[in-house]
């Protein structure tokens, strides 16, 4: 239960805020910045929560801004957050970038929707469906509904148990579109064997559907059928899916929200083979260059291919006068982040491509330099019409009980390297 | 605008003619200059200005049809309202009639401003407006109007109580909205945190069964209000706790990771009164939502990891399948690698040791100070804790004292791990004399200090005369262990006895009070004629350490379990917030966080107890002050834990004197 929540610079400068108890003095924001400047120069006490004069600071970042919640009580913290980056989820829904430019050009709806998403700290509304229902960014549009209708009320659906969906939407053809996205993290050592992996899945759906629509979800996975299947060990549900009825039956049925939601996200930590496979080789020349061999496999299904396969290779930060030979895709030296890049457009399963590269270092070099602090390689990719884990969608029923049309799933698969798959270099 | 205003903001003072325009378009004849003007007078106000002498202006503004416009008008009299109260009241009218207009949008957006007008003299227009929208026939009126019962409440529990309108809020809780009861419920728990006394909500069997219900009709939010109301409820038997249990633990499969943790609340508040099988079969159920905590945004993983400490601690075995979890990832906040860090060290055990040690050691690697620092730590703390793996940990540290330069880090570590395996002393004791030089950090000085003394170190004398020298600019942790150390040596070999006769003839210009005594107290004795009774007293080993991971204190597990998910449970402080929790708080007040070593601290000998002060405890303290640190009322909590250290040190002091060395405690009181 937040007391106040601030919008702030890269600064620490409070952009806009609104005040929800009054119990915070007001000038507490202004000790924000000094939150930041302690927190840089003593990272190792930095923290997103901070306490001064009685006051809670929790704050989180995007793109330039600060987001941060007061509190005097001892509030739910991990509420706070949430409802904080949802903030910043509506707002970007709203005005496709949340940044500083965004706020100071959209103020009256930014205020609009404080208002509406909390109310004396206690988080109310924050689906930005139904917000965008009653809350729009051109006034005008309001008067004009409000003439023809008389008056505008609050969507029914807010308040009701089923507070995700409006009725009465019509689509002409009814359409229900999955995606299956799977991303692998793995860490792997250098001789390649995976020191951790793991599988953060999700079921993306984009809903076109009439009416009210019951939907009933089959997957081959073993929480939901006991037969040979994909284990998960952890699957999380929007909140339009009934838990209770996941707990007892182990069946997946929800009335979707319209349009594009994530229905479910799971993950699995079974062991797994790397999928792409890099070996590099750095030789370090001191004081004159340094040479990099490197070889990338595709460790997949020989008819699948890899897309958009980037292989980020670290180098020392005054490397200059990169050379570099290879048979295929392109290269790139990118020195404010003191990495080569190695770009793939497809790769396909089963090959194998490799790559040397050369760079200059400077005659001399610092003394700090001289232990060189280690970074990993890492790797980008997607991998269509493929999971990791083996996950199938079985069936996918839709039905309507008032209005009994035809309707048509559609699945897709992808994998995708998660934010964190990356191959130690040896020492 | 005209031109006869334009050449009229020529003439005039820029500041004044900035207030001057807006207060004439606040008054305009057309419709939309007046609603331009508002937004103009709201972008002010954003960016700071004063815009709070426009307020008979602005309040002109109020009556009107467009929503948008009303609500900028609301927005600018919640800002300003405090700066002048009597104009409020011109507002009331307009608020009143609001709460009848037909549309329901309007209906909550007049009662809800009207709870955030702070003003007192609003308090006495808003009994029939807030009766009313309490029974709204709208579900979005009434559950905006029940959180208006709680802002009520905070301007003036008198009013509210005399009222009725906490009746009225608790029937609210019958609603057969989900939102209003959850938001009914928001405002009882609101009241009850501010005045506990009242007893606002207080969770019996009708109502347990009631939120029970709504629990999946809500939103999340609601969802988590409810949850946390739960938490509080003490389940009157097994049967009880089984069935929340039953239905909370659905929630775990919830989206929002907020949720998640709120229902792990609830079911570690019930579990322990579960029977038999169905506690592990519970317990079971809470590593993998535990462990997926991990992989939302790293500061709702903070919030995670900071209780999965509290939890792990309660529970060791829970999370010890899921260890590799917490590896840190590359590109992970450095507060979040410091925290896993925390949490790999605790879930080490012999079967996996080899694995954490391995991973700690790359981390060693890495590029931030800080928590390469930390890794050592860390590695020195899993070797200390698995014995099997000790050997292992010391080739790690000896290996990044040479590659990476963390000479004073790995000293420390090292010589924790003598502590705890002295039979490692020959491997250790050679790298600890060749960083000698390399040394900066106080603490790295005295364990190197330490360790010439406990351990045969050839060539000490010329080292340890330079530190005699400049005796008085030494911290005091490096003064107790040089003192310790000298001693010990005389004791055991006879050499050093310049440097102790140089030490006692200075003893007058010691500064420090504690390290002056001690030094007269081995005056004392080595000036007596029973030396094998001082041979036992000064060579006595150290107790072996079990370990250098600190814990908490029961009491505060205790507490802080109840408290998952709040500030309490992330500052690891009972502190934060008054209210509900404050009985609690008195009770523990005096609470400290426990290590494990407290109690081997009564053991030890006189002279060994005073070194120890350089090694763990001191250690452990800097810990349990940094855990504290960031609040600011913690402070006697600290103070409590280190002087009842203290205490604790001097105890066996005195009693060693009486015993064993009988006349000489009249000699040391003769001396004082």
């Amino acid at each position: 239960m937040a007391s106040a929540i601030h919008f702030c610079d890269i600064k620490g400068k409070s952009l806009l805020s609104r005040d929800y108890k009054g119990d915070v003095p007001s000038n507490a924001i202004e000790h924000f910045p000094f939150i930041l400047v302690e927190a840089d120069e003593d990272p190792a006490q930095a923290s997103p929560v901070v306490v001064y004069n009685d006051v809670n600071y929790c704050y989180i970042t995007h793109s330039n801004l600060y987001l941060v919640a007061l509190t005097k009580n001892n509030s739910n913290v991990a509420q706070v957050f949430l409802f904080l980056h949802k903030l910043v989820q509506v707002l970007t829904d709203y005005f496709k970038e949340l940044e500083e430019e965004s706020i100071r050009d959209n103020f009256v709806v930014i205020y609009e929707l404080l208002d509406e998403m909390m109310d004396f700290g206690t988080p109310q509304i924050t689906e930005t469906k139904m917000l965008k229902e009653y809350i729009t960014q051109r006034s005008y549009q309001l008067e004009k509904k409000m003439k023809k209708a008389q008056q505008l009320g609050p969507p029914s659906a807010i308040t009701n148990a089923v507070s995700w969906r409006n009725e009465g939407i019509v689509y002409k053809k009814n359409e229900a579109f999955l995606d299956v996205i799977e991303s692998v993290n793995m860490l792997i050592n250098p001789q390649g064997k995976v020191l951790r992996s793991e599988i953060l899945g999700k079921i993306q759906v984009k809903s076109h559907l009439s009416g009210m629509p019951d939907l009933r979800l089959g997957l081959n996975d073993k929480l939901t059928n006991n037969a040979k299947g994909v284990e998960m060990e952890d699957v999380k549900f929007h909140q339009c899916v009934r838990l209770s009825k996941f707990e007892s039956e182990k069946i997946i049925t929800f009335i979707p929200p319209d349009g594009e939601f994530e229905l479910m996200s799971y993950r699995l930590s079974t062991p797994l083979k790397p999928l792409i496979w890099v070996d590099c080789k750095i030789n370090r020349h001191d004081n004159s260059r340094i040479e990099i061999l490197c070889k990338v496999k595709a460790q997949i299904k020989k008819k699948s291919t890899a897309n958009n396969v980037e292989i980020l290779i670290p180098i020392p930060e005054d490397a200059d006068s990169p050379k570099f030979r290879y048979s295929h895709g392109s290269m790139k030296w990118v020195p404010e982040k003191s990495v080569i890049v190695w770009k793939l457009k497809q790769f396909q399963g089963g090959k194998e491509y490799s790559m040397a590269a050369q760079l200059g270092l400077p005659s001399v070099s610092m003394e700090e330099n001289a232990h060189e602090v280690k970074r990993p390689v890492q790797v980008k990719f997607q991998i269509p019409y493929f999971t990791t884990s083996g996950i199938q969608v079985r069936y996918l029923r839709i039905n309507e009980p008032k209005l009994q049309y035809q309707s048509y799933p559609w699945v897709r698969y992808i994998t995708q390297s998660g934010d964190d798959y990356t191959i130690r270099l040896q020492d | 605008m005209s031109i006869e205003k334009r050449i009229k903001k020529m003439f005039a003072q820029p500041k004044k003619g900035e207030t001057y325009e807006l207060r004439a378009g606040l008054v305009s004849q057309y419709a939309n200059e007046r609603k331009d003007t508002i937004k103009q007078v709201i972008s002010a106000m954003t960016v700071g200005k004063d815009v709070s002498s426009l307020f008979p202006d602005v309040l002109k503004n109020i009556a009107t049809h467009d929503i948008k416009q009303k609500k900028l008008v609301y927005l600018y009299l919640m800002n300003y309202a405090k700066t002048n109260p009597e104009l409020c009241i011109l507002a009331v009218n307009t608020f009143v009639q609001d709460t009848q207009d037909p549309n329901p949008l309007v209906r909550a957006l007049a009662i809800r401003t009207m709870g955030c007008i702070r003003v007192d003299k609003m308090v006495d227009y808003m009994e029939i407006p807030l009766t009313k929208t309490l029974n709204d026939e709208n579900p979005y009126v009434r559950k905006t109007a029940a959180i208006c019962v709680a802002k009520l409440f905070d301007l003036n529990r008198q009013i509210c109580v005399e009222n009725g309108f906490l009746e009225k809020l608790q029937n609210l809780v019958e609603d057969s909205n989900p939102m209003v009861v959850a938001n009914a419920i928001s405002a009882l728990a609101e009241i009850h945190e501010t005045e506990p006394t009242l007893n606002v909500l207080t969770v019996d069997s009708v109502l347990l069964k009631k939120l029970l219900l709504a629990l999946n009709e809500c939103t999340e939010w609601g969802r988590i209000t409810i949850l946390t109301a739960l938490a509080d409820f003490e389940a009157s038997s097994s049967d009880e706790a089984s069935h929340i249990v039953e239905r909370v633990v659905p929630q775990l499969q919830h989206s929002n990771p907020s949720v998640v943790l709120s229902s792990i609340k609830v079911i570690i508040s019930n579990v322990e009164k579960l029977q038999g099988e169905e506690h592990e079969v519970v317990l079971k159920k809470l590593a993998a939502p535990l462990a997926s905590l991990v992989s939302t945004a790293p500061e709702v993983q903070y919030v995670a990891l900071r209780n999965i400490r509290i939890i792990v601690e309660k529970y060791p075995h829970l999370m010890t399948n899921y260890f590799k979890v917490f590896f840190v990832r590359y590109n992970d906040p450095l507060y979040l690698k410091l925290e896993k860090i925390e949490i790999i060290v605790r879930l080490a055990s012999s079967s996996n040791s080899n694995m954490i040690l391995n991973e700690l050691k790359e981390y060693g690697y890495e590029f931030d100070v800080e928590f390469v620092k930390r890794a050592v730590r860390a590695i020195g703390q899993v070797g200390i804790k698995i014995s099997k793996s000790a050997s292992k940990a010391v080739d790690i540290l000896i290996g990044l004292i040479n590659e990476r330069e963390l000479y004073n880090e790995v000293v420390i570590s090292l010589r924790d791990i003598l502590r705890a395996y002295p039979e490692h002393s020959a491997m250790i004791t050679p790298t600890i004399v060749q960083s000698f030089d390399k040394l900066v950090d106080p603490e790295a000085i005295a364990s190197f200090i330490w360790v010439m003394g406990e351990f045969e170190v050839v060539n000490y004398e010329s080292r340890l005369s330079e530190f005699v020298d400049q005796f008085n600019d030494l911290d005091i942790g490096v003064q107790n262990a040089l003192v310790y150390s000298i001693v010990k040596i005389n004791v055991k070999t006879g050499a050093l006895k310049d440097l102790l006769a140089k030490l006692f003839n200075n003893v007058d210009k010691v500064e420090n009070i504690e390290v002056r005594d001690q030094i007269y107290l081995y005056w004392r004795i080595l000036s007596l004629d029973d030396s094998s009774e001082l041979k036992k007293l000064v060579l006595t080993r150290l107790v072996k350490i079990e370990t250098t991971i600190p814990q908490f204190q029961p009491e505060l597990l205790e507490f802080l379990l109840r408290e998952l998910s709040t500030l309490n449970s992330v500052l690891f402080t009972t502190t934060v917030g008054k209210g509900s929790k404050q009985t609690q708080i008195t009770k523990i007040k005096d609470v400290k966080l426990n290590v494990i070593n407290d109690e081997n601290l009564l053991d030890f000998d006189d002279d060994d107890s005073e070194t120890s002060k350089p090694g763990e405890s001191v250690n452990i303290l800097d810990e349990l002050n940094d855990l504290f640190s960031s609040s600011s009322i913690s402070p006697p909590v600290n103070n409590s834990s280190s002087t009842a250290q203290i205490a604790q040190n001097s105890t066996p002091v005195s009693n060693n004197k009486n015993t064993s060395t009988g006349g000489v405690s009249q000699d040391l009181l003769d001396l004082f």
